[in-house]
Order: structure tokens, then C-alpha cells, then sequence
């Protein structure tokens, strides 16, 4: 999953960079509005972490010009809780809110959210025959029995499985799950997808020749 | 009201004093003016029949003037004989005669001669008498009952008596319409001002352009509650925009802590040092909602969400989640729920509740108890929370809603208390209209009672 966080206050942006980089995610940051608008626009992430009080274009403009052209799912953090202010940002086309102060673990388990509504996803616990995958624990059963999958191991599983029924390019894996600072070989993947085969079974991800891999 | 600190009241008695002493006043002065002028002509009435008794004086012998006789003329006689109480009479004394006194027949008997020297007007009794002396030892008197005239003067005293009562009366009234109109504006300023120190600071009293004394004390006034009401905007202003300034940087500590903590930190000085940090975010996070949620109840700027519900529920909901704490520290929560619909905004009535039993299950020995009741009376719900702890100082309790006051002097930081509870507790009575009292004994508990308007 690749996510773009959108925050001024360089202290706070460094430590949601480092604390969703610990949760797997490839983060990209953005420091001002229209930085933040130019990389939203460019890359297609998975979900966008958005300050509303930003220097040279605020959240909600930055909001209101990426949903002419982009879904994203968007999670607004303000420091501003008034209803008025709440009510607003999800009719500009926020997917929801967190008011600052707040706990880590709430803001994972938002962009979670978020991450599985936009894929249609309804619940935390994705079942493919007989691997279990709980997207909340970010754990994997294997008819089950555990399976101990790395962290890249691990998102590469859950992009492909929210993504279930679809082809998925390289590109897109590429893009999604390495940030803009990732200096990933292209065979780095393969290594991946390899593992994944010898621990969920040969044909639990299927390769589409010229086009990329799926999960039936 | 006291009757006699009452304005109102202390204008009417003075109006009606006043009035009540110029009445007076005018009213002997008439009495004694008609008086006056009545004993007057009734003195020159005298005094133009004396000359004629005078006339009526004749020597017995033409030429010898020692011996007189009294004859009267038939006219004259008339005038002295007018029949009835009223009628005049004459006394006539002649020394040297041999009748030396003669009377009229309308004279009373036994009319002393007058003494020499003495005013020429006298008065007996009901008789009011002119005399003169025309002679040596002669003495013509005439003279007259006045009855008629007292009783006419008593009549007349009573008719004032009667007109300066009706006067009284009809002025009192007057002044009683007067006093009130003058006084309306009063009235107009003091509901004002009451609705703004129960903080409706919006109000202002309606000025009329009248340049009078009262639309210039309402424009001082409006002009002192306009600015009242710009510092306490500012001062909720300064509290939310202060609580929203701290977010962020309690946002970064937060998040850096729970890093730092989720890195898998195997020292355990570092590690206790992250979870220190950790709590004191935590409190600080706290204190900034409370502080917020006041700012916001103090500008009065999110208005409640008020809705019909049963506060006996909304309890029962808050008892049940707050049973484990009860439970944690050896308190036993009884409850007397009785249904009690009343409007009120659930979520914060919920703060309400869940702050005083948290206070009453914190401010209690273990194995006490607390007790919760809710009932209608008088057409407010009431909330009654008691606890048998330790109870609060006498010296206390003025100050327990307010902000960051604290009852122990050891500021605990523990248990998530912020000291910020009670003053919001109250603030959100109060925007319902409603009313919270408390009392307490030491070392008996303490009662904290809500009414809220049904």
C-alpha cells in the first residue's frame, strides 16, 4: 500500500512517515498544499493523509481540485473538531476525519478502513480457499496454520489479495507498495511473488504473462 | 419584595404624603378664610345695627340729659326681630333710667354688661355680640347666635374633608400610573441584565431615542455589556484557539512516543521513560478536549442537540459501563431509577452523569457506596449522585466547580483527572437552564443534585 502524508509541521510529518513505513506502508510526504496536490495528482496511492491547515493551498482546496480528477481515499487530520468544520470535510469528498491529538493505532485503523472500502472490501478478514488473511493483525493462515510472511512478503499478499478478481501490473505493484524513495530492483518483486508460492502454493497467485499476477 | 426597600412603593408614600399635606394645608385655609369672612360680616352687620339702638336713645326730659328712655321704631324693631334661632337682639343699659336694662324679645336672658374699655366685638358662647357706649354708663349691645354659621362652616369642613379624600385618591391613583411608567424602563433594564448574568450575553436593553436619563443609563449600559460580551468572546476565542495551538504538538509527541514504544525498545529506563511520556500526552490531550468543550459552552457557539429522553436510561447506560471502575475500586453502586423524560442533549448528559458517580466512586473510601437516583419533582428532572466518602470542607465547596480547583492541595495527575470535570459538569447544567447544587458533610459523603426542565 502506498500512501502520501500531507503535513507542515515537519516533526509530526517525520514521525507519521516513520510510524506508517513501520506499518509496511510505502509513504510519501509532502510538506505545502501544492506539493501535496502535484504528487496526489501524479501517482495513483492508496490512501492520502491531508492537514488541513497547510501553507500556500489549504486541505480543503487541495481536496476539492484532486477530486476532479481522482478518487483517493482521504483521510483529513485537523486540529479543528467543530461539527461545522467536520460536516464540511466529508461533503468536500474526505473519506473521514481524525482530529489531532490521536492515537497511532486509530490512525492505522482509519486508513485501514478507508484502504478496504475503496477496494469494496467490507471486512477486515480476507478469505482466499484456504488462506485466511486478517488485514487488522496483518497476520496469515494457511489452512490454519500460521503462515510467517516478511513485511514486503506480507504487502505484497494484501495488495493482490483487496485486489482480488483483477490483473495487477508490475507497475502497479511498483507503484503501491515502494515509496518515491525506494530504489527497488525490478527482480526484487519476483523474489517476493517466488516466496509467496512456496508458502501459500504454487497456483495461489496466478501469472498473466505480458500483463502481471492475480488471485482468483 | 421588602414592602418599604420597594422604589415603587417608597414614591407612592411620598407622593401621597405630600399630596395629603398640600390637601390639608388648602383645606384649612379655606375653613379659615370662610371663617374669616363670616365672623366679618356678621361684625359689620352688628356694627351698622348699633347706631340705630344709638338713634332710639332719647332724654326723658328734651333738654335734660341725664334722664334717657329707649323707644325703638317698628322698622327698626324688625330688624332685630327677625323670628327663629338665628335672629338678631338687643341689650340696651341705662343707668340713670328706670328701666336700666331693656331687652328685645330674641334676646337670651342674662347678658352680662359688657366692661368698659374692652373690644367693641365679643364673643359668648354661640352668641356673637357688638356693643357700644354712647354715653357715660349707657351701652347699646347688639348681638346674634352664630349656630347657623358653625353648622354651615362644620358642613363646609366636611364637603373638604370629601373633595380632598376624592383628590387624595385620584391622585394616588395618578401617581401610582406615573411611578409605573417611569419605573418600566427599570424594569426592561433589570430582566435584561438578569438574562445576561445567567449568561445570555447576546441581550441588549431596548434604547429609545428619547435622550431621556433612563435611555442614557440603558445606552451606558448596552455599551457595558457589548464590551462584557467582547471579553468573554475573547476570552473563549483566546481558550480554543490556545487548546487548538497545543494539538499539534502534542500530536507530534504522541506519535513520536508510540513510535519510539512500537520500535521494540528493550531498555526498560527507556522504555518507562516513552510510557511516561505517553501518559503525560495522553493528560494533555485530555486537558485540551476539556478546555475546548468549555470554550465551546462558555461562546455558547455549538448549540446543544436537545431531544425527548428518559434520563432514568441514559443512567442506567452510563452505570453500566462505569461498573468495572466501581468494581476496581471496591464500590458498590445503588441505583433508584425512576423514569424521568426530560430534553436534553444525550451525549453531553452522559458526560454529565459519568463525571459526578466517577467523582463520587473516586472521593470514596473502598468498600463505600454510591448512590444514584432519578425522579421528577416540581416539573424538573433531578438527578440526585451521593456518596458516603469522606465528603468535602466547608471551605471547599464554594469553589468545587470551579476550573482546576482543587479540594487536596496534591495536584494527583493519576486517573486521568483533569480538574476541569465539575466546571464542565456545570457549564453544561447551565446551558440546559438547569440548576446542580451541592452538599456536603464531612466525613458523611457528599450529594451532588441536578434539576434539569423536564
Amino acid at each position: 500500500m502506498r500512501l502520501l502524508v500531507v503535513e507542515d509541521e515537519p516533526d509530526l510529518l517525520a514521525g507519521l512517515v516513520s510510524a506508517l513505513r513501520r506499518q509496511s506502508y510505502a509513504v510519501d510526504a509532502a510538506t505545502d498544499g501544492e506539493e501535496g496536490l502535484y504528487k496526489a495528482k501524479c501517482a495513483d496511492y492508496d490512501a492520502i493523509v491531508l492537514d488541513v491547515m497547510l501553507p500556500r493551498l489549504d486541505g480543503w482546496e487541495l481536496l476539492a481540485r484532486l477530486r476532479e480528477t481522482k478518487a483517493t481515499p482521504v483521510l483529513m487530520l485537523t486540529a479543528r473538531d467543530r461539527s461545522a468544520d467536520r460536516v464540511r470535510g466529508l461533503d468536500t469528498g474526505a473519506d473521514d476525519y481524525l482530529v489531532k491529538p490521536f492515537d497511532n493505532a486509530e490512525l492505522f485503523a482509519r486508513l485501514r478502513a478507508i484502504i478496504r472500502r475503496s477496494t469494496r472490501q467490507t471486512r477486515s478478514l480476507l478469505v482466499i480457499g484456504e488462506v485466511q488473511l486478517d488485514t487488522a493483525a496483518r497476520t496469515v493462515t494457511r489452512a490454519g496454520q500460521s503462515v510467517t510472511l516478511t513485511a514486503r512478503e506480507y504487502i505484497v499478499l494484501e495488495y493482490l489479495a483487496l485486489h482480488r478478481g483483477e490483473v495487477v501490473t508490475r507497475t502497479d505493484l511498483h507503484e503501491h507498495l515502494f515509496d518515491e524513495n525506494g530504489d527497488t530492483l525490478s527482480n526484487v518483486l519476483d523474489v517476493h511473488i517466488f516466496n509467496l508460492r512456496k508458502k501459500l502454493g504454487q497456483d495461489f497467485i496466478l501469472t498473466r504473462r505480458g500483463h502481471g499476477y492475480s488471485i482468483a | 419584595m421588602n414592602f418599604f426597600a420597594s422604589i415603587r412603593w417608597r414614591l407612592q408614600l411620598w407622593h401621597g404624603l405630600l399630596l395629603f399635606t398640600v390637601l390639608c394645608g388648602f383645606g384649612i385655609a379655606v375653613y379659615q378664610l370662610e371663617n374669616g369672612r363670616q365672623a366679618r360680616r356678621l361684625d359689620e352687620e352688628l356694627q351698622q345695627r348699633l347706631p340705630l339702638l344709638v338713634e332710639s336713645q332719647h332724654p326723658v326730659r328734651p333738654g335734660e340729659g341725664q334722664l334717657r328712655a329707649f323707644t325703638i321704631s317698628a322698622r327698626n324693631a324688625a330688624l332685630f326681630d327677625q323670628g327663629g334661632d338665628g335672629s338678631f337682639y338687643y341689650v340696651v343699659w341705662l343707668h340713670h333710667s328706670q328701666t336700666p336694662v331693656i331687652y328685645s324679645t330674641t334676646a337670651p336672658p342674662d347678658v352680662p354688661l359688657p366692661q368698659a374699655g374692652a373690644p367693641t366685638v365679643r364673643q359668648r358662647g354661640q352668641l356673637h355680640e357688638a356693643f357700644l357706649f354712647p354715653g357715660p354708663n349707657d351701652c347699646v349691645l347688639a348681638g346674634r347666635s352664630v349656630a347657623a354659621e358653625t353648622a354651615g362652616l362644620r358642613q363646609l369642613a366636611w364637603r373638604l374633608a370629601g373633595i380632598g379624600l376624592a383628590v387624595l385618591l385620584l391622585g394616588l391613583a395618578m401617581g401610582a400610573w406615573l411611578v409605573a411608567r417611569a419605573l418600566r424602563p427599570i424594569h426592561e433594564i433589570s430582566v435584561t441584565a438578569g438574562k445576561i448574568s445567567t449568561g445570555d450575553l447576546t441581550q441588549r436593553i431596548p434604547v429609545e431615542n428619547t435622550g431621556s436619563e433612563l435611555s442614557r443609563l440603558a445606552a451606558v449600559l448596552n455599551s457595558t455589556f457589548a464590551r462584557l460580551d467582547g471579553a468573554f468572546a475573547q476570552q473563549a476565542r483566546f481558550t480554543a484557539d490556545a487548546a487548538h495551538e497545543l494539538r499539534t504538538p502534542v500530536s507530534v509527541m504522541l506519535t513520536h512516543l508510540q513510535n519510539g514504544l512500537a520500535s521494540g525498545c528493550e531498555n526498560p529506563e527507556h522504555r518507562e521513560a516513552f510510557e511516561a511520556g505517553q501518559r503525560a500526552a495522553q493528560r494533555m490531550r485530555r486537558l485540551i478536549e476539556s478546555l475546548l468543550e468549555l470554550a465551546r459552552l462558555d461562546a455558547g457557539q455549538e448549540s446543544l442537540q436537545r431531544n425527548p429522553l428518559d434520563l432514568a436510561e441514559t443512567v442506567a447506560d452510563v452505570l453500566k459501563l462505569l461498573l468495572p471502575l466501581a468494581a476496581g475500586q471496591v464500590i458498590t453502586i445503588k441505583s433508584d431509577l425512576a423514569a424521568t423524560p426530560c430534553r436534553a442533549d444525550g451525549d453531553r448528559l452522559t458526560l454529565v452523569i459519568t463525571n459526578l458517580v466517577t467523582n463520587a466512586i473516586y472521593h470514596n473510601h473502598r468498600g463505600g457506596e454510591v448512590w444514584v437516583s432519578t425522579r421528577l419533582a416540581g416539573g424538573m428532572a433531578v438527578l440526585t449522585v451521593s456518596d458516603n466518602g469522606p465528603g468535602i470542607g466547608a471551605e471547599h465547596l464554594p469553589h468545587i466547580f470551579e476550573r482546576f480547583y482543587r479540594v487536596d492541595s496534591v495536584r494527583t495527575s493519576g486517573r486521568g483527572r483533569t480538574g476541569l470535570g465539575l466546571a464542565i459538569t456545570k457549564a453544561i447544567v447551565q446551558a440546559h437552564v438547569g440548576t446542580i447544587e451541592v452538599a456536603s458533610e464531612a466525613g458523611c459523603g457528599t450529594t451532588f443534585t441536578v434539576r434539569l426542565p423536564e
